[in-house]
């Protein structure tokens, strides 16, 4: 058990490329802690420095308060689990899991007890002679585990353990991997791309982009005050809607209706340096169908109208998509994520809208619908910076704010 | 379908046929003339009228070829050892590092294997003849392993970029030194790479006869397939082809038994399993 930090560590490859700038990060002792960001965004090169499969190549890396920099990854007390499980075939669960013990030269009574041990929490023991080509990929991932957790290390280090698991066995693994985390209470640093298991697995999420950290916090926290525009339409399923917001006056125009603000973006933009559009975002929760809502929640927000394209009924309430005139807000945040999903290319006239409207609604496809939206919820970001101006000492207090 | 699945199998077959009933024909004809008396050597026969095991007895009675058989079981072992273990830790290299100058070390190797021997015989003849290595076991298993490598490392390379990177990685991480983690993982895991590059290798330092017949004069290191070419018979009036076909048949068995003894530790998908599914 040790405490993890990070500080001012970067890595730049013989090529000159620079995958990670001056990440500090302090993770306490048994933290769990969530690296995740785009493919390339420098999380597993952070996860491998860590390991010290990677060499460091400015910073200070301490674990447990000493520095590691210089060490081999068998002198640094850590265990990892590989994206690919990386079982040795040629031998049993058994041998794969004492692997580690025999090379720590324990004698076999405690290294069999040890192995006993592991395998009994990760129900692994009917397995413990089968060799891993005999093994289903959810039967592997858990030896994968037992092989870490065995040796009682300082920390765990998890590279995308999950992302070779069906889509079930994931959500299934996702609560073994909490379940056992919480349990040995041991300081775990996870990586993955998928934004539901930071989410829903950390203790805090480190959001990474282009080999610099873009946020850390608590995943509550990050998802209702996001600093910056890439954390926003990072985190959340469905994302964040992005509209452009020209600054007129008093009020932002938008293909939403003209959205007033408070003093305090005022002031902000009052500044020699403001941008002259905004983006603003809405989380698709933050709709509702006009029908359903009060008078007084409705003075809150704004109601506009626009064509239905497609409902989704989910049961529990209804995605429902809006079509919007207009142009689509850009940014270079905004187009490296939807690179991330692959949807670059994917270009459709007009914007969309992902709103997520309750159940009662009774909103059909084709229709024209009058929304609301909740303007203490909105957020504003500068499409230059992509920083998000409605922040107030961290916290997201809406467009409306003094 | 059915018609066509049976057609394009009923292709095959008789294709295969003709290339195995090709290849082994020769083998068989040889066997065949080594069981025949010196009688009935050229009748034509396939099948040999009289069986005899004379022809053995013969080359096992003399000196000579008990002789090239030692030299040459001793000269080919020694040679396809080394060659495997230099080998081996070559090609971890290349497929493993990027070091300076590996597409150089590479393309070098590639053009000993491809440099035509027959013009490497002179000087090898004559530096030997100078260094004293003429005529002895290290004077050939130096050249074999000179010109074995390249294939070795090739073969070798091969199926170590096979073995995935994140074994090694995963060892590291569990406690092993480099050292270690190639002894207990890797290797294990290359180890059908090196049983096929070790009877490749075998196989060319066991069938060579031009550096052997180059750079050897006497008994002392003479291989069997230079050995054959000196068998005369007993007098000048024997005819040799029984002993001839007789020796050839017995210097194949090593090959063979070599092969079928490798052959079980060359479990293919030995590495299924390691990563993901």
């Amino acid at each position: 058990m040790a405490d993890i930090v990070l500080d001012k560590v970067s890595k730049k490859f013989p090529d000159g490329t620079i995958a990670v700038r001056d990440v500090d990060l302090e993770i306490a002792d048994g933290e769990f802690v969530i690296l995740v960001g785009p493919s390339g965004c420098g999380k597993s090169t952070t996860l491998n420095m860590i390991a010290g499969l990677e060499d460091i190549s400015s910073g200070e890396l301490r674990i447990g308060g000493e520095r590691v920099n210089d060490k081999a990854p068998r002198d640094r007390d850590i265990a990892m689990v590989f994206q690919s499980y990386a079982l040795y075939p040629n031998m049993t669960v058994r041998e794969n899991m004492a692997f580690p013990l025999q090379l720590a030269k324990l004698d076999k009574k405690t290294i069999n007890q040890k192995v006993e041990e592991a395998a009994k929490v990760l129900e692994l023991t009917p397995l413990l002679d089968r060799r891993p080509a005999n093994l289903s990929g959810g039967q592997r991932q858990r030896v994968a585990m037992g092989r870490a957790i065995v040796r009682k290390p300082k920390a765990f280090l998890m590279d995308e353990p999950l992302s070779n698991l069906d889509a079930k066995l994931r959500v299934q693994m996702r609560t073994v991997v909490s379940r056992l985390q919480k349990r040995l209470g041991t300081t775990t640093v996870y990586v993955t791309h998928d934004q539901t298991e930071a989410m829903t697995l950390g203790d805090r999420v480190v959001i990474m982009r282009g080999g610099a950290v873009q946020q850390v916090g608590p995943p509550q926290e990050l998802y209702d005050n996001p600093h910056n525009l890439f954390v926003a339409g990072f985190i959340g399923s469905p994302s964040m809607n992005f509209l452009p917001a020209a600054i007129e006056e008093s009020r932002l125009r938008t293909a939403l209706g003209d959205v007033p603000i408070g003093d305090r973006i005022r002031r902000e933009l009052s500044r020699a340096d403001a941008p002259r559009e905004l983006i603003l975002g809405i989380r698709p929760e933050h709709f509702e169908d006009a029908e359903l809502i009060d008078e007084e929640t409705r003075r809150r927000g704004i109601v506009f109208e626009a064509p239905v394209d497609i409902v989704e009924s989910m049961g529990s309430d209804k995605y429902v998509y809006l079509t919007v005139e207009g142009e689509r807000a850009t940014a270079a945040e905004l187009e490296e994520l939807a690179a991330d999903a692959g949807a670059a290319d994917f270009t459709g006239v007009g914007s969309h809208l992902v709103t997520r409207l309750s159940a009662e609604s009774t909103v059909t496809e084709g229709q024209n619908r009058r929304v609301w939206f909740n303007l203490e919820k909105i957020h504003l970001f500068n499409p230059a910076d992509g920083r998000n101006l409605t922040l107030r000492e961290g916290r997201a207090a809406g467009a409306l704010a003094d | 379908m059915a018609d066509t699945t049976t057609r394009v199998k009923l292709q095959w077959g008789v294709l295969n046929t003709v290339v195995v009933v090709f290849a082994l024909i020769p083998v068989l004809w040889i066997m065949s003339l080594s069981f025949k008396t010196p009688a009935t050597l050229t009748d034509g026969k396939f099948i040999p009228r009289e069986w005899t095991l004379e022809n053995y007895r013969n080359i096992f009675d003399t000196d000579q070829f008990v002789r090239a058989l030692v030299n040459s079981i001793g000269i080919a072992l020694i040679a396809t050892v080394i060659a495997v273990v230099l080998g081996t830790m070559a090609a971890y290299a290349i497929a493993r590092l990027d070091f300076p100058g590996k597409r150089l070390l590479v393309g070098v190797a590639l053009l000993i294997a491809m440099f035509p021997q027959v013009s490497l015989v002179s000087p090898l003849f004559e530096i030997e003849r100078q260094l004293g290595l003429f005529d002895t076991w290290p004077g050939l298993i130096l050249p074999y392993i000179t010109f074995a490598l390249p294939l070795a490392i090739y073969t070798l390379s091969a199926f170590f970029k096979q073995v995935p990177w994140d074994l090694e990685k995963a060892a590291k991480m569990d406690g092993a030194t480099q050292g270690q983690a190639f002894r207990r993982v890797i290797a294990p895991l290359a180890a059908p790479g090196v049983f096929t590059t070790a009877i490749l290798v075998f196989i060319f330092c066991w069938n060579d006869f031009l550096f052997a017949i180059s750079l050897t004069s006497t008994e002392r290191s003479r291989t069997v397939p230079v050995a054959l070419s000196f068998f005369t018979g007993e007098s000048q009036f024997e005819d040799p082809t029984g002993a001839i076909c007789a020796a050839a048949v017995v210097i194949t068995v090593p090959i063979i038994l070599f092969v079928l003894f490798f052959q079980r530790r060359i479990v293919s998908g030995l590495t299924s399993g390691a990563v993901k599914g």
